[in-house]
């Protein structure tokens, strides 16, 4: 594994580097300590530093630009006559970087030459059942231009690998070099290192922002060449869910909005009343022997996984509800797969998420409205709905958006419990589906990514993070902005 | 002016005493009880809603852990496993597992006529219903590591199919085998003879927890173990990944950020991240880590890189608050006695807030653990985990699952077999989460301290 041992040789070099600089360090200030600028172990750091930091992250960069770079002269070299009907240039390259692999893998065996590998005048039966001996996986037609193209892409990726190894392995010198040459001892090596380390300190900081930037971009990539294949018109105004992975796929996104609405709106039926009683109980009347047993018992079952849920949905609920309302008892449910179902499992997966922050928000009130309202008399229970809920309110319904945002994109409990028909209905007996369901049911399985029922997944996801984030930065303004009220 | 001396104008009520409750009061009184009695009927709900979660995945599971087993003297019958009678494994290779089967048949057939039991069934083929799929599999696999042993009789612990084991364990009843068609109701008389003899019994599985994932058809073989590996490798790339960054993270922007834009730009992100539905994380890794950088589809590594993302605010949040309660006055000693800021950061203020940290740490792995819907999406569905990964490279590069991903598989399967073992499943991930945090608590009793 060459590339394992290029860092292994970077990481050797440093901790040579290391031991060198502090060695030189000490012998320029005669072995005395004191005579250094900073402790002995900075100048090795510093030494270190130089070594790895800007060896490996020329490697990073260079492992990510390299097949973009490989791939796009590759490309180049495929004739348009070669991709058929219905692919396109990336299925083919795809193909070619198979091929590739195969014809590494099979050299790697022995089963083939590395000469015969790069031979350009071979023969493509002949190479194809080279591969197929050496069991790697060959795709129908491996056509002379694109063994060419894959030749040519071993070769580009082969020299790139061998010049990315001189070329780290140069810097990591250089490095060390750089390091050891400015190695005295009234050199600041502390406040070198510190400052790299404070740069370490604020890129792993900044990962949050790349993270918030790859999401954004993923959606927006996707979602864009999804609208490019797909109406966005029809999308967000037709009234019909029905993809057809055999094309003339309708796609809007109402049904699915409204089976999330709907379902959300059933959990939170049963989430905010529980939740909401639970938490003025447990913060105003409740002593503390209660307390502490019933407030770590409902936060159980916030520790609980959704698959859980799921589960608890479609092996409990759904048949608890089926023998109520099904055809043995009412007649209205003819599956244990419905809104209701998957409704009533969110619904207690949110109460504890309802009541632990609305039993802070309780406890935010300050004791003197309390004292106010007892003084004119008032009992408790006029106290807690006149005074103490009117002044929870905004720091309730910040609360009740964010368990709204929670219940629009859970996915486990309505991918088990809610079912995959898509509807516009009233009805809560019957199925429906959500957008978190039909995002992983669109994505999971084998799709090439090309198609619009692939892509419109995207999209969803697009809808959905949209929402949520609009519910989440809402429901926070007014929760911070009731905080502000009261400190 | 006094009170007393006021014309009381109108008709004074007439006084009564305080002891005695006017209807306004009883109204009030009771307004007050029953506000008080909803408070106690929530928390009741809630519990009661617990109770029956609970309930229902110890009762649905446990019978997972248990499995029905045929114990059976096997005649490896030499001119049918080894026909050239060389003992040379490879060569007794090509028999295949329908080889086998007939040996077993046979054997289980003896017994049943060796225990005098009256069926209506004539041929030792019949008694294929009553075994897996899988014990060919397993009498072939000895076979091959024990040469010497053919033509002997060695006893075999089998599993019986797994309509068999539904039946000891009252999920396939009589009334319902009429629309059944791999096992009849005088199957079911041997097997009530076979328990009554001793053949058939139920004992415990440890396949189950430690084996891999089986086939649609043979829930009675599938195990969970193959997705627990997947599962913590998954956990490793997320410890050695979240917690540096999420560490370094919180020291900047707790300690050294300057109070600006970017800083607040940052801090927005990360609460934001915080809310963002986990399914979106799915889609994140599914762009970036397969579409963009190709890694392989269903890697526990691409997995664990998604779960970093995901635990990262959490770890982020918590970290920042055990950094914050360590007091001020410790940095103000570290700079007095000449630390750098620096040093008195790593030296002195981060070993403080470690049990914190480490706490939050685990909490935020816990909830990783259990995550499902992002590996839904690159590609770590069940029926992927069905070899265990041969090394440490393929452990996080080979195609796997992970335990949840799992137990959704086994809940989409038809086989209702299946459902006992996804609660089974259940149960075994719970046993981690609750691991999980009773260490976190025991941290968070034993050193956490209180300035």
């Amino acid at each position: 594994m060459p590339l394992l041992w290029l860092i292994v040789t970077v990481l050797a070099l440093a901790g040579a580097g290391y031991v060198i600089a502090r060695m030189r360090a000490l012998k320029s200030a005669n072995g005395d300590i004191r005579n250094l600028h900073s402790l002995p172990s900075y100048y090795g750091s510093n030494a270190a530093i130089k070594v790895i930091v800007p060896a490996l992250l020329v490697l990073v960069i260079w492992l990510i630009a390299q097949p973009l770079y490989v791939g796009s002269v590759v490309s180049g070299m495929i004739p348009d006559s070669e991709i058929g009907e219905g692919s396109s240039r990336d299925l083919v390259l795809a193909e070619v970087s198979r091929t590739a692999d195969g014809i590494d893998a099979a050299v790697a065996q022995g089963v083939m030459s590395e000469a015969q590998a790069r031979d350009g005048g071979a023969d493509v039966e002949v190479l194809t059942q080279r591969l197929k001996d050496a069991g790697q996986i060959v795709t129908g037609a491996v056509t002379p231009a694109k063994l060419a193209a894959a030749q040519r892409m071993r070769v580009l990726a082969d020299t790139a690998r061998q010049v990315m190894a001189v070329v780290v392995i140069l810097l990591a010198v250089a490095g060390l070099v750089w390091a050891l040459r400015e190695t005295e001892k009234d050199f600041r090596a502390r406040n070198t290192v510190e400052r790299s380390i404070r740069g370490l300190l604020i890129a792993a900081a900044s990962i949050a922002i790349l993270t918030t930037l790859g999401i954004v971009l993923s959606l927006i990539g996707n979602t864009m060449h999804f609208f490019r294949l797909y109406p966005a018109s029809e999308f967000f105004g037709s009234l019909t869910w029905a993809p057809s992975f055999g094309g003339g796929s309708q796609l809007g996104i109402w049904p699915l909005l409204w089976g999330t609405i709907y379902i959300s709106f059933v959990a939170l039926l049963v989430a905010v009343p529980v939740g909401l009683f639970a938490a003025i109980y447990l913060s105003e009347y409740a002593g503390s022997k209660m307390r502490s047993w019933a407030k770590p018992a409902l936060e159980v079952l916030a520790g609980i996984p959704t698959i859980v849920y799921g589960l608890f949905a479609l092996l409990t609920v759904g048949p608890i509800l089926l023998s109520v309302f099904g055809n043995d008892g009412l007649g209205w449910m003819h599956g244990t797969r419905a809104v209701l179902t998957a409704g009533i499992a969110m619904g207690i997966m949110l109460i504890p998420f309802v009541s632990s922050l609305s039993d802070d928000i309780i406890n935010a009130v300050p004791q003197a409205m309390r004292d106010g309202s007892y003084g004119l008399g008032a009992t408790k229970s006029e106290t807690i709905r006149q005074v103490v809920l009117p002044a929870a309110l905004p720091g309730i319904v910040g609360a009740v958006l964010l368990a709204t945002s929670r219940a629009i994109g859970e996915t486990m409990i309505v991918v088990l419990g809610a079912g995959a028909a898509a509807r516009l209905s009233l009805n809560p007996f019957e199925a429906m589906t959500t957008v978190t369901a039909k995002i992983v049911s669109q994505l999971t399985g084998d799709n090439d990514f090309a198609s619009p029922e692939a892509l419109v997944a995207f999209a969803l996801g697009m809808t959905l993070f949209v929402l949520t984030l609009g519910l989440n930065v809402f429901a926070l303004f007014i929760v911070r902005k009731y905080r502000e009220q009261y400190e | 002016m006094t009170d007393a001396s006021m014309p009381s104008g109108g008709k004074a009520a007439p006084r009564k005493s305080l002891m005695i409750e006017d209807a306004r009061t009883k109204r009030r009184n009771a307004a007050e009880k029953r506000f008080q009695a909803y408070g106690l009927a929530a928390i009741a709900v809630g519990v009661f809603f617990l109770v029956v979660l609970l309930w229902s995945i110890l009762a649905s599971g446990l019978g997972a852990f248990q499995q029905t087993f045929i114990e059976t003297p096997i005649y490896l019958d030499e001119a049918k496993v080894d026909k050239k009678g060389n003992r040379n494994p490879e060569e007794m290779s090509k028999t295949t597992t329908f080889g086998y089967a007939p040996l077993i048949q046979t054997a289980l057939w003896e017994q049943v006529q060796a225990a005098g039991i009256e069926t209506p069934f004539t041929k030792s083929k019949e008694m294929k219903a009553l075994l897996s799929d899988s014990a060919a599999a397993q009498v072939r696999d000895y076979v091959l590591s024990h040469p010497e042993q053919v033509g002997e009789t060695v006893t075999f612990r089998i599993l019986a199919a797994s309509r068999v084991d539904g039946y000891l364990k009252g999920r396939v009843v009589r009334e319902d085998l009429a629309r059944d068609k791999s096992i009849d109701a005088e199957h079911l008389d041997v097997v009530d003879r076979l328990v009554d003899a001793g053949v058939i019994r139920k004992q415990f599985n440890l396949d189950f927890i430690v084996g891999a994932d089986a086939s649609e058809k043979r829930p009675e073989q599938a195990g969970l173990g193959v997705a627990m590996l997947g599962s913590f490798y998954m956990m490793l790339v997320v410890l050695v990944l979240a917690l540096p960054i999420g560490v370094a993270a919180s020291i900047y922007l707790e300690e050294f950020a300057p109070q600006n834009k970017v800083t607040d730009f940052i801090e927005v992100n990360i609460s934001n991240l915080a809310a963002v539905p986990s399914i979106v994380f799915g889609i994140l890794g599914l762009a970036a880590f397969i579409q963009f950088a190709h890694l392989p589809m269903s890697a526990p590594l691409v997995g664990g890189l998604v779960l970093t993302l995901m635990t990262l605010p959490t770890i982020i949040i918590s970290t920042r608050a055990s950094l914050k309660s360590v007091p001020p006055s410790i940095r103000d000693a570290a700079l007095g006695v000449g630390a750098s800021k620096m040093q008195s950061v790593f030296h002195h203020v981060l070993p403080l807030a470690m049990p914190g940290i480490l706490t939050g740490t685990i909490i935020g792995l816990a909830q990783a653990l259990g995550e499902t819907a992002p590996l839904l999406l690159i590609g770590m569905v069940g029926y992927v985990a069905t070899n265990y990964p041969d090394g440490l490279v393929s452990g996080f590069m080979a195609p796997n699952s992970a335990m949840p991903a799992q137990i959704f598989e086994w809940a989409k399967r038809a086989d209702p077999a299946y459902y006992e073992r996804a609660w089974g499943g259940i149960i075994v991930l719970l046993v981690f989460l609750l691991t999980m945090n009773i260490i976190a608590i025991i941290l968070r009793r034993r050193f956490e301290r209180r300035w």
